[in-house]
């Protein structure tokens, strides 16, 4: 049977021995090591971060690897983990015009103040193999530029707020401490704090379908990439015990704002909107769906009328969480028997009355 | 049939739409079992009124008192369950696309019965046979109890949605173009329905038309509006036989050279 | 089951830190102060997957106390995987004594059961639930079905119980049929079979719901009343089997079904296992015992 009435201990303490032996494979090839894993799957690694909503990438290299590649598996044991460590606060805002910048594009100005700043990507490559990387011992070597980079660079979206073309978004009083969705219930309307803290650790397969079913038509918004850029930052918290500012690290995020043209409605003029996505690790595609999905959940307090599914808060931030939404789904698996038995009965009464001559009616 | 204390009372209903006037200034009297008619063309607020008296848009400005026996209650000024609570027992409110106030995914006789469920009836039994009663009333046949809506003409959801509204015996029902939208000669049948039905109930209603044959069959009062502001009141028959203001003159020669 | 002599140095008791805990405890006050209603609590993500449990086991890892005694069961049984994980969860993370006898247990963690044996003062129920809103599949939208509790206004769910009548002769819901609590509140039995909705009507246990995913708890306090939603003249009715259970022969008890061989042959047995091996230690016997122990049937094992 299936599911064993008795015996089932056992039968679970086996499959974990067998899922053990099923994760080492070929024992005769070398065991991958989470620093390989680490070093040499860093995109992979961010999005296991991103979705398990914790910056540690020996943990996510370490959950992949446990994981056997899964990255909702990992995220989920990141998550789990997650919940045992105390709070200690709220960082202070992050300054991304002080990035240590390793990449920064802008699609809408030829140039700009600081430049274009290419860096690493896959965006100008063709995707044809390398079959030279089948075999180890790869060594690979970037040419330096002749300058270093501006140490500070403006934010492309911040040229167009000085002309007072973009929406201001500017902190009310209660973003003082931000609301938490790892602490708090989210309710709906939910604030654009709860909003970007979903979208941050949704599933990136999630957005991108959102993201792109707005651009096919699904959501009235035509986004352009005002700026994405990508570097190190640094992290500062205030304890409570100290009451000054201390670093506790650097961590590298990916930033993107979309520009979005809106036409004005009864309450806001007519001004260019801001979508806005930030993640950890090197993931653009990742922020640039949350920026787009961010915009188009903006409809409501900007008079448009919700309508698609990407403006819908509560289809979009309820769904977004692979982490929730694989285990629901995945609980089908779990016995459902006592249910069904009360359906098979159901059914085969409703048959047999069905096949009976005269219908019941109204007693 | 006029008692002796107003049913509903408008008292300067004011109503903005950003900047735009909805309706300013509105106030008014409704008896118990009168049937008050607002006309005007489309545009002139007469919707927007109607929204505001039923529950549904506070007005920006002035306050609507309804009379729940000796006591009158500023339905705004009572807390949203309270005020739901009213909707739902006191008055009902007709729309002109039936869609707007009709279950499609559930049977006819589901759609009546909700309303009785509504007011706490649980006896299967009993609300079968009143909406059984309510189907032949409305003239729809009976033996479509448990049909969909959406296999129904025009014609009979608009009587449906009539029944839906009109089992739960309210004492007021708000029609807002009850028969746009219907051919002429299933207007006909309707208006008499709704007539017979409005007498025999001793209903209060107030019908918002733009179509002074309709205010002439059902009326007893009528209110002109234009622009948002009452320009005419009176008894029906002196309205649309001997109208004051310009614009009424306007509206009435309009509907006899039709 | 012999409990662990310590729990898991590695992670708080009861896996949870205390704060949390705290929160979860306030929660569930309110909760049990307003029979029925659905109290938004701050989930936390459990090292179980959303949909296994994770509400009931935040329950449980909030109140759970070195004292207690608990018992774990999955659609009725002890020994059902999820059951045993979850059990294995505790004993690691509390160290509390587990038990399969519902009457020794203080602490009942269950997923769409109640077991067969009445509970009594003292004892806690904890349940496992997926969709804590009767609402939903009328109403998707959360902040509208919240409103409807607010005002009462339940009438669209009655619509599916007419409409069910009206099209079928009955009532077609077999399991999560929808509870009036307290006169006041309407809430989702979990899917429980509906067989089970009587016994939560003035239980002398106090039972606690815990949705994870939908981050939502209620309760229902000892003996508050519980109506199971029906018309009239068309009462709430259980569903009964033709025949006793094939290996105790209990008539009283929720029956599963088992398909015992490639001929299509099959028999109906307790789906509260603990239920049906006290009832055989006692020496009731069924029509088919000898016959279930002949095919392996695993249930029969001693």
């Amino acid at each position: 049977m299936y599911l064993a009435v008795k015996g089932g201990e056992a039968a679970i303490d086996a499959t974990h021995q067998l899922l053990a032996e099923t994760r080492r494979g070929d024992p005769t090839v070398p065991e991958v090591s989470v620093t390989q894993i680490k070093e040499q799957m860093a995109l992979l690694v961010a999005r296991v971060m991103n979705e398990g909503a914790l910056y540690d990438e020996n943990l996510a290299a370490l959950a992949l690897k446990q994981a056997q590649g899964d990255v909702i598996e990992a995220a989920f044991l990141l998550r789990a983990y997650r919940t045992t460590l105390p709070r200690f606060g709220s960082s202070l805002p992050l300054d991304t015009t002080a990035m240590a910048i390793r990449r920064r594009i802008s699609a809408t100005f030829k140039d700009l103040p600081g430049g274009q700043v290419l860096g690493s990507t896959y965006d100008y490559t063709h995707r044809l193999f390398d079959f030279a990387l089948t075999n180890s011992g790869n060594e690979a070597q970037a040419v330096t530029a002749p300058e270093p980079l501006d140490a500070v660079m403006p934010r492309v979206l911040d040229i167009l707020g000085d002309e007072g073309l973009i929406e201001r978004e500017e902190p009310r009083d209660s973003d003082a401490i931000p609301e938490d969705i790892t602490r708090d219930t989210t309710t709906f309307p939910a604030g654009r704090a709860v909003r970007l803290q979903s979208l941050s650790r949704g599933d990136e397969g999630f957005l991108l379908g959102l993201a792109y079913s707005v651009q096919r038509g699904y959501g009235h918004n035509h986004p352009f990439a005002g700026e994405i850029r990508l570097g190190e930052i640094r992290v500062c918290l205030t304890p409570e015990e100290l009451g000054f500012e201390i670093d506790i690290g650097d961590i590298t995020i990916t930033e993107c704002q979309m520009i979005t043209q809106f036409t004005g409605s009864k309450a806001v003029p007519p001004q260019f909107t801001r979508g806005y996505g930030l993640v950890f690790g090197h993931n653009e595609r990742k922020a640039m769906s949350m920026a787009v999905v961010d915009r188009a959940l903006k409809a409501a307090e900007l008079g448009e009328t919700p309508t698609f599914p990407a403006q819908q808060q509560e289809f979009v931030l309820y769904h977004c969480d692979n982490v929730e939404a694989a285990g629901f789904l995945e609980h089908l698996k779990l016995p459902h028997y006592v249910d069904f038995q009360g359906e098979l009965e159901l059914v085969r009464r409703m048959r047999a009355e069905n096949s009976a001559p005269t219908k019941v009616e109204t007693p | 049939m006029i008692e002796e204390a107003p049913l509903l009372r408008a008292q300067n209903v004011t109503r903005l739409y950003g900047g735009r006037v909805g309706c300013r200034d509105i106030s008014f009297s409704l008896w118990p079992g009168e049937v008050l008619g607002v006309v005007g063309e489309s545009g002139s607020g007469k919707t927007t009124l109607l929204r505001s008296l039923a529950g549904f848009e506070p007005p920006d400005e002035g306050a609507i008192h309804f009379r729940h026996g000796t006591e009158e209650h500023d339905i705004y000024a009572l807390d949203e369950a309270s005020r739901r609570a009213m909707m739902r027992t006191e008055w009902g409110m007709v729309h002109q696309n039936p869609r707007d106030g009709l279950r499609l995914d559930v049977s006819a006789g589901g759609n009546i019965g909700e309303s009785l469920m509504a007011r706490g009836d649980r006896h299967y039994g009993k609300m079968r046979a009143r909406i059984t009663d309510w189907l032949q009333r409305v003239e729809i046949d009976s033996s479509r109890i448990d049909d969909s809506p959406q296999s129904f003409s025009g014609g009979m959801q608009q009587r449906l949605q009539i029944a839906r509204v009109l089992v739960a015996e309210p004492r007021l029902v708000f029609m807002d173009e009850p028969t746009g939208g219907l051919d002429v000669s299933v207007q006909a049948r309707l208006l008499d329905l709704l007539r017979v039905l409005v007498r025999d109930l001793h209903l209060a209603a107030i019908i918002v038309t733009h179509d002074l044959a309709v205010a002439r069959l059902l009326t007893d009062r009528l209110i002109v509006m234009k622009d948002g502001h009452i320009i005419e009141e009176g008894l029906t028959d002196q309205i649309l036989d001997d109208p004051h203001h310009a614009y009424t003159q306007l509206l009435t020669s309009a509907v006899l050279s039709a | 089951m012999t409990p662990a002599s310590q729990h898991d140095p590695d992670y708080n008791y009861a896996y949870l830190d205390e704060a949390t805990k705290r929160m979860l405890r306030r929660c569930l006050l309110k909760a049990i102060a307003i029979p029925g209603y659905q109290v938004p609590f701050a989930s936390r993500e459990m090292p179980l997957a959303r949909g296994w449990g994770t509400g009931g086991i935040q329950i449980t890892a909030a109140i759970i106390g070195p004292a207690d005694t608990l018992k774990v069961i999955d659609q009725g049984a002890d020994d059902t995987t999820n059951a045993v994980s979850i059990r294995h969860f505790f004993a690691r993370v509390t160290a509390v004594a587990t038990t399969e006898e519902t009457t020794k247990a203080s602490l009942i963690q269950t997923r769409h059961r109640i077991p067969e044996e009445p509970l009594r003062d003292g004892q806690i129920l904890v349940y496992q639930v997926p969709l804590p809103e009767p609402l939903r599949k009328l109403i998707p939208s959360e902040s509208e079905t919240r409103k409807i509790h607010a005002w009462a206004e339940y009438g669209p769910i009655y619509v599916r119980l007419y409409e069910d009548i009206a099209q079928y002769g009955h009532v077609t819901s077999t399991y999560s049929h929808p509870i009036l609590v307290n006169d006041r509140y309407i809430a989702s039995p979990t899917p429980i079979p509906k067989f089970d909705n009587p016994k939560m009507h003035m239980s002398p246990a106090l039972q606690l719901f815990g949705a994870g995913r939908e981050k939502r708890l209620y309760a229902i306090p000892p003996y508050t009343k519980v109506k199971s939603l029906d018309f009239e003249d068309y009462p709430f009715a259980l569903q009964r089997w033709d025949e006793p259970c094939a290996l105790c022969g209990s008539t009283s008890s929720y029956l599963d079904e088992v398909i015992i061989n490639d001929a299509n042959e099959r028999m109906f047995v307790c789906s509260d296992t603990h239920y049906c091996e006290t009832r055989r230690a006692e020496g009731h016997e069924g029509p088919q015992l000898a016959k279930a122990q002949s095919v392996r049937l695993t249930g029969c094992a001693p």
